[in-house]
């Protein structure tokens, strides 16, 4: 394939690459209370990587993240399943999750609660199976 | 404990994401799925036996109440179905183990096979009518996957065509949901069918008829009831015969239940609906029958008996009284398990043979005397010879079609009897008797290994037939639920 | 308000049918966007549309929203943007190894493989 010389392009990505993946774990953090969470920021999340993956071939991008995304889609599905059935230990129903509230030095009032851990589950789940799909769709062009 | 009946449900998925990791060792998936399976069978035995002496189980997922929350319910159609389906899948399993080669293993076969067990289980279990389309599509995508897996040219091109049909009637299922919405205000469906039955107290509105044929479209596809058993043959045709028993056994019946849930459970006041479920489920069994007999394609004849069956059910369902009903389990459970038992028969006839024409096949039995008698016994059983399982379901059902006079649908049942043997005996006769030949594949086919499942699923299903005297009230109570709408209710919403 | 949903729901369930109907596999995998996109809208318009603020216990407010539609328009989306992406990629392969994207040439019974 001809390279197309596509200077402004990958400048540009190398500095907004990290403004995305940041504002994605805002997104996934402010998901706790308002609208947010790990679909959509696990989505944005892997905007970023189709964003490196236009600018840059596969090889490349798989040279900087050497992530094997079935394998992390497993560990979403693991991060998930063991905050959702940690509730059969106590006898309680399945999904039952459990919160409070906890005083950090510096930061403050902290609330934390167990179904951030599933949420985590769900971005990289999201992450996996987006990257997995499009992996599949440009693999072997 | 608790939560003891979300357990189908959650042993597989946890497997499943397992085997994920595991995918490059083979003998580690094995085993794993082979604890996971046995487990999953203990589970849904002691389901079975918890709801036999303690009533329908109901567990409310996330500590939200019903009918707020998502509601699981387990009664003892439900318990009854997932423990057929676990011990279907645990048959499958071991059969794969020959059968279905390391290049599937390597890609995930284990791993999406389990996923498929949480959709057929969890939408055998669920009780919440939003739920059931999220199991549903799990389901589906796992299926997709498994009809895949291999990527032959008639696999792709019968997967596309299966995938559009899937993907539309999941949109109309979303579309009736939505309409069921507007209606009721609810998705919980203990409490769907106490709002249906406070508004049709003068009758049931036209707007839930338009619901009812709509579940029943949507349903009906997955079913493969007439007319809309058009896309089974072909896709069905297409995948190896693991994956095609799990389709066969697993995936049809799941329709059925949800048509058996929904009509008992809310439109049990519509007797449009009803009238039309009768002439739909009649209408399969007389072309399921024509295609049975007109085909010489092993496959095939196995593949149409599905859609007679889904008939005879369905028709023990829309008469709606205690024989019919009982029968109708009773025949649902001895249809899965023949049908794995057949489907899993006949894939070894291939192995053997490399082609799935009859007219190319004579002669098995001289060397495989084993897997003639099995096969022999299956097709009995299918037919409903007495004493095996096939005959009580239909006895029961004839019966109350003959009480709820229904004669028509009765004798036509009768006669789809007698035509389903011949079917059958047409494997029999042509693929067994008659003169020996020698095939292609035979030196590499590990025809005893292989026929260790379907020898125990046909074992099963001659106990289930013999022992019905010790099993009925276990089918009765299950039918006793499904005329009650009121044990149902009462158990969820614990008023 | 839901009479213009009924009418822009309706469009999109026309355009979706036409778009099935072509022979091309793109085509109809725009197709089957469509149609759920159309089922989708159906649910947040079947629960009522209402203006209100967020049901959360606590909050004073006039009205409230039904936030049942959003949660299943949601899990809608969701596996309709899953099973969409499956599609793609599987027409994708499709025509890698049948050499077409026309459906009509797919047709085919057992007999030819």
């Amino acid at each position: 394939m001809r390279k197309t010389n596509n200077i402004i392009l990958e400048t540009a990505v190398k500095v907004l690459l990290f403004f995305i993946a940041l504002y994605s774990v805002y997104i996934f953090t402010a998901g706790h209370y308002y609208p947010g969470g790990g679909f959509i920021g696990g989505l944005m999340t892997a905007g970023a990587i189709v964003l490196l993956l236009i600018t840059y071939d596969i090889k490349t991008v798989t040279k900087i993240l050497p992530v094997n995304y079935r394998i992390l889609t497993a560990i979403g599905l693991l991060f998930a399943i063991g905050t959702s059935a940690g509730s059969l230990i106590y006898d309680l129903p399945f999904l039952t999750h459990a919160f409070g509230d906890v005083h950090l030095p510096l930061l403050g009032e902290l609330s934390i609660h167990t179904a951030t851990l599933f949420d985590l589950g769900v971005y990289f789940v999201v992450v996996g199976v987006t990257m997995t799909i499009i992996q599949t769709i440009g693999e072997d062009e | 404990m608790t939560n003891l009946i979300i357990l189908p449900i959650l042993i597989p998925l946890f497997t499943g994401v397992v085997l994920i990791f595991l995918n490059k060792r083979i003998t580690g998936q094995r085993v794993v799925a082979i604890f996971s399976s046995i487990g999953t069978m203990i589970a849904a035995g002691v389901i079975v036996q918890k709801v036999r002496t303690d009533g329908i189980q109901s567990l409310n997922v996330s500590s939200w109440d019903a009918p707020f929350g998502i509601t699981l319910v387990s009664d003892m159609f439900s318990a009854l179905l997932v423990l057929i389906t676990s011990i279907i899948a645990f048959a499958c399993l071991i059969y794969s183990f020959k059968s279905i080669g390391q290049e599937r293993e390597k890609y995930y076969y284990y791993a999406v096979f389990n996923f498929l067990l949480v959709g057929v289980n969890g939408a055998f279990t669920t009780g919440d009518i939003f739920n059931l389309f999220v199991f549903f599509e799990v389901m589906l995508m796992s299926s997709y996957v498994l009809l895949v897996l291999g990527g032959t040219k008639i696999q792709l091109r019968e997967s596309i065509k299966y995938l559009l049909v899937n993907v539309i009637s999941s949109a109309l299922f979303v579309v009736a949901v939505a309409y069921l919405y507007s209606v009721v205000g609810t998705l919980n469906m203990a409490h769907i069918s106490s709002r249906i039955n406070e508004i049709s107290v003068n009758g049931m509105p036209g707007i839930l008829t338009v619901i009812a044929v709509l579940f029943l479209i949507v349903f009906g596809l997955k079913g493969a009831i007439f007319p809309l058993y058009f896309w089974m043959p072909g896709s069905y045709y297409a995948p190896p015969a693991p994956v095609l028993t799990l389709f066969g056994a697993l995936l049809t019946k799941v329709g059925v239940y949800s048509i058996t849930r929904t009509y008992t459970l809310f439109f049990y006041h519509d007797m449009d609906a009803f009238g039309i479920l009768t002439i739909l489920a009649i209408l399969s069994i007389v072309f399921g029958v024509i295609g049975a007999i007109a085909y010489w394609d092993i496959k095939n004849i196995i593949i149409y008996n599905i859609i007679i069956a889904v008939g005879v059910i369905l028709y023990g369902v829309s008469v709606l009284n205690t024989a019919s009903l009982t029968g109708a389990v009773y025949y649902l459970i001895h249809d899965m398990l023949i049908k794995a038992a057949l489907f899993l028969l006949v894939g070894i006839v291939i192995t053997i043979t490399g082609t799935s024409n009859l007219r190319n096949i004579s002669g098995l039995i001289t060397r495989y005397p084993g897997l003639g008698w099995t096969f022999f016994i299956a097709a009995l059983a299918l037919a409903g010879i007495p004493p095996l399982s096939g005959f009580v379901g239909k006895l029961l059902i004839v019966q109350g079609g003959f009480e709820g006079e229904s004669f028509i649908g009765g004798f036509i049942t009768l006669m789809s009897s007698l035509l389903v043997l011949f079917s059958v005996m047409k494997i029999f006769i042509n693929g067994f008797w008659g003169k020996d030949r020698t095939y292609g594949g035979e030196e590499k086919a590990p025809v005893k290994q292989l026929l260790i499942a379907p020898a125990i699923l046909v074992a099963i299903s001659a106990l289930y037939g013999i022992g019905s005297e010790f099993i009925l009230p276990y089918i009765s109570q299950a039918a006793d639920t499904l005329l009650n709408p009121k044990l149902y209710i009462d158990a969820v919403l614990k008023e | 308000m839901e009479i213009l949903m009924a009418f822009v729901i309706g469009i999109l369930f026309s355009t979706a049918t036409y778009l099935m109907l072509s022979k091309s596999l793109l085509r109809i995998i725009v197709g089957t966007g469509l149609l759920s996109h159309g089922a989708h809208l159906l649910i947040l318009t079947m629960g009522g549309l209402k203006r209100g603020s967020a049901p959360i216990l606590g909050g004073n407010a006039e009205s409230y929203t039904d936030p049942l539609p959003q949660a299943l328009i949601l899990t809608a989306i969701v596996i309709s943007f899953g099973v969409t992406a499956f599609f793609l990629v599987l027409a994708y392969r499709a025509y890698q190894e049948l050499g077409t994207d026309n459906v009509e040439e797919m047709r085919g019974t057992e007999k030819d493989d």
